[in-house]
């Protein structure tokens, strides 16, 4: 082990390195450039075939393991019930929900690959120190295709890092990658930076594993221009792309479009960065969704909320100010997941638009507007109701019932990002496609390249699958490459 | 970086846990929280009497420090635990007695009470503090009237006091339910409780610290309640043996309140002495700063109840027997006169709690 790294648990060390540019470089077979699932997935597989494996996260300790420790569960293919999984959810059915929100535009034999290989993911993880729910229940009611980790996706983070310290994997914490050396075909260093200061990692092979680049604002910037410094980030402030440039950079062959994300309405209270799970609102279907000037702008009952949750971030992107609010009345409360954030109350329609910045008569206009235009109905959540308006543009399409209860409760949104898809192509055994040419001991695992399988549209607990499974693969290959 | 009041942070605490309820597996806590929409006062008394103090919620928690959001659930719901022993304490003005123990409160008392035992035995006869008998005869020493009424008094002042303090605690928490109230479940939740099922509800012992799960601080509680139980069972045979069979102690080392009692005494030796040394060893992020005195104390007059006890068994006929009950009757009156207002009254709130949690229906 190299004394500036921390082997899994413990703290520190690298803080005392006195490592500089002339420092020789430290040797390893393989080196995994990422802290997230994806990238401990790798760093387990290549340490369990025996490699020396270094893992170079961006984050430091307390906030290790990027995106993935604001996950809940990744989605499986099984032919029976098991501890984990009801009923039973075949690879065809998988592929179809996959086709469907993707829109027939991934990679079709990549896509087979993960369907087919998420089978034994649970075991896998298992054999890591991951613990599942038991099946049958978890809020989401989605046990019969998705695993659900006990305690969230940090807890299975723990896991693999105490894991990964009982194999020996020596993990630096707080490391940029500030630098990939690849020449004459083949990948040979990456260089990290901590306190200002740089150290060179010398591989047989690499894995990057290192997510999107939703964390970089600049970035964002180049993608959505002035609105993307109202959008708000749901996952870590560390995922700002530097392994993904360096690798677009040195010539790997791009997938996906820089706007292409996963955008969900948050609460607008919500921090800038990691406020994960709890800041989202699932209020929308049950009320009515306004922009700055009080005017209604998308259908809030279109479909069922799990399908149109992720749609709601680019629709409020595309508003004024990146602005809008959320208003349902007194018969809705209680029937969405409480929020963390308390809602504007007020007794009337205009008192609750004051509250929220909202031109107050705009938005009397709007309510009395929807509600004579809502038809009667039987009001059911659970299904496609027929509660919806007639003559309104836009429609409500279902579970339409007038705002006529007090209080009204108002919820003001904003865009939150939850990932972007841009990303690098792979083959089946993830490693990275060049446009100069194969280098045989580059791979690519996770958000970076989940774009091979999904560009657009979302899965609920694809995400893990696709870092499980090609973290697995490129562990493998690469751990073949350092042989 | 907690604010001062322990529930406006309790509440915020389980504000956010609510919307976001990945632990719902690890434990009660948080499919009783799931029923709640906010969190009053009695609200989070009752989820952290239902709160083992397992700690895997916090190494799970996205939002755990140094997160902006700082939640720290173990933690917090270990203040509330003790803030609502305070709540319920009775009678009212000793509630302020809560936060007061420490080991060296205990050493005072015990040190009081036998300077008190001894002067008294001195006043009634002089030299019996200090004459070896060879019989053993304790209550040549205290007599045994004196012993009755004393500790039967302050035992039964303590039982009455921490029964209604639970009592008011279950009425608060059926009254503040959302759910409605079923009969039964009685006998599970004292199952579950006595056997601390949930310490290690998710299959796995209690975290010491982050990806440690050790069963040790499980088997040392058993060990204590376990102990305390046999010496129970030894003061309650050997108070059957002379009220009804007229047989009066000392017993031999081969009957049953000896043997109970040398049996239970072991097991609380050793528990408590375990419990204090995996006190200082567990991950300090996982209690309450404040309540280590407290309950270090419980555990430290434990043990000199238990040692002292053992030894006044081994010693019985020896000179020390008198300066050993003494001590050993002053531990065993600190012990009683403390019993409502300190770290002892967890177990009755815990069962409490979970009989509650078993009888909450609507629960998905």
């Amino acid at each position: 082990m190299n004394a500036d790294a921390v082997r899994g648990r413990g703290s520190s060390a690298f803080a005392k390195a006195t490592a500089d540019k002339s420092d020789p470089p430290l040797d390893y077979d393989v080196v995994v450039v990422g802290g997230g699932n994806a990238a401990l997935c790798a760093a387990l597989t290549a340490s369990e075939a025996g490699r020396r494996v270094a893992v170079v996260e961006r984050a430091p300790r307390p906030f290790r393991g990027g995106n993935s420790r604001h996950t809940r569960n990744l989605r499986c293919a099984h032919a029976a019930p098991t501890a984990v999984l009801t009923d039973s959810y075949s690879e065809g059915e998988f592929l179809d929900d996959l086709h469907r929100v993707n829109g027939g535009v991934s990679d079709e034999a990549l896509s087979r690959l993960l369907i087919r290989q998420s089978v034994e993911c649970a075991e896998w993880m298992g054999r890591y120190g991951a613990r599942f729910q038991a099946a049958l229940r978890g809020t989401l009611h989605l046990s019969r295709t998705n695993a659900f980790f006990l305690g969230g996706g940090k807890a299975l983070l723990n896991a693999y890092y105490a894991s990964a310290a009982r194999l020996g994997v020596d993990v630096f914490y707080d490391a940029e990658v500030v630098d990939l050396e690849i020449e004459a075909g083949r990948f040979r260093t990456v260089t990290i930076a901590t306190g200002g200061r740089h150290r060179v990692l010398r591989a047989a092979a690499a894995v990057i594993a290192s997510g999107g680049f939703e964390s970089n604002l600049a970035w964002l910037r180049e993608a959505w221009g002035d609105a993307a410094d109202r959008f708000i980030v749901r996952g870590t402030p560390y995922n700002t792309g530097g392994p993904l440039r360096l690798l677009l950079d040195a010539g790997a062959e791009p997938v996906g479009d820089p706007r292409a994300c996963h955008a969900i309405a948050v609460d607008a209270r919500a921090p800038r960065f990691d406020g994960g799970i709890v800041t989202r609102l699932d209020c929308l279907p049950l009320g009515i969704v306004v922009n700055r000037t009080g005017d209604r702008f998308a259908d809030e009952g279109e479909d069922l909320w799990p399908k149109r949750y992720a749609s709601w971030g680019a629709l409020i992107a595309a508003q004024p100010g990146q602005d809008a609010c959320c208003l349902v009345d007194a018969k809705m409360i209680g029937r969405f997941m409480p929020s963390v954030f308390p809602p504007v109350v007020a007794g009337s329609v205009a008192e609750v638009a004051v509250q929220l910045g909202l031109p107050p008569d705009r938005l009397v206009a709007t309510v009395n507007a929807f509600n004579a235009a809502v038809r009667p109905g039987r009001f059911d959540l659970e299904a496609l109701d027929d509660c919806r308006t007639e003559g309104l543009s836009p429609a409500k399409s279902h579970w339409a019932l007038p705002l006529d209860t007090p209080p009204f409760h108002g919820y003001p949104l904003r865009p939150g990002i939850t990932f972007t898809y841009l990303g690098v192509k792979v083959d089946e055994q993830a490693q990275v496609i060049m446009r100069g040419g194969p280098v045989r001991n580059l791979f690519a695992a996770g958000e970076v390249m989940a774009g091979n399988v999904l560009r657009r549209g979302y899965l609920a607990g694809i995400g893990m699958t696709i870092g499980t499974v090609f973290g697995r693969l490129a562990g493998a290959h690469a751990a073949d490459a350092a042989r | 970086m907690l604010p001062a009041d322990p529930i406006a942070h309790g509440a915020h605490v389980l504000t956010v846990c609510n919307a976001c309820r990945y632990c719902e597996q690890y434990c009660p806590v948080f499919p009783a929280m799931e029923q709640r929409e906010t969190f009053a006062r009695v609200d989070l008394s009752y989820l952290a009497n239902l709160c083992h103090n397992c700690g895997e919620c916090l190494y799970a928690c996205q939002y755990a420090p140094p997160h902006e959001f700082g939640i720290n659930v173990p933690r917090t719901l270990a203040e509330i635990r003790l803030a609502s022993y305070e709540d319920y304490a009775w009678p009212r003005p000793f509630a302020a007695l809560v936060r007061r123990h420490s080991p060296l409160t205990v050493f005072a008392l015990t040190a009081l009470f036998s300077a008190l035992f001894a002067a008294a035995s001195a006043v009634r006869d002089r030299g019996a503090l200090w004459r070896m008998d060879p019989a053993g005869d304790f209550y040549a020493v205290v007599p045994h009237g004196v012993m009755v009424a004393l500790f039967g008094a302050v035992f039964a002042f303590g039982v009455l006091a921490i029964a209604i303090g639970v009592a008011r605690f279950a009425r608060d928490v059926r009254r503040a339910s959302p759910a409605s109230f079923v009969r039964g479940g009685t006998w599970r939740a004292l199952w579950d409780a006595m056997t601390l099922r949930h310490l290690h509800t998710a299959g796995a012992d209690c975290a010491s610290g982050e990806e440690e799960r050790r069963p040790w601080r499980r088997w040392c509680h058993h060990l204590v309640l376990g102990g305390f139980a046999l010496c129970f069972a030894s003061t309650t045979v050997a108070a059957l043996y002379h009220s009804v069979f007229g047989w009066v102690a000392p017993y031999p080392y081969t009957s049953v309140p000896v043997v109970l009692g040398v049996l239970g005494g072991l097991g609380l030796t050793a528990g408590s002495a375990g419990l204090w040394i995996l006190h200082g060893r567990r991950d300090p992020a996982l209690g309450d700063p404040e309540q280590r005195d407290g309950d270090r104390s419980l555990l430290a007059l434990l043990f000199a109840i238990t040692v002292t006890g053992l030894a006044l068994v081994a010693l019985r006929t020896t000179a020390a027997m008198g300066a050993l009950l003494v001590v050993h009757l002053a531990t065993v009156l600190a012990l009683f006169v403390t019993l409502p207002y300190g770290k002892f009254v967890h177990g009755f709130y815990r069962a409490a709690a979970l009989v509650a949690y078993e009888r909450e229906r609507d629960r998905h």
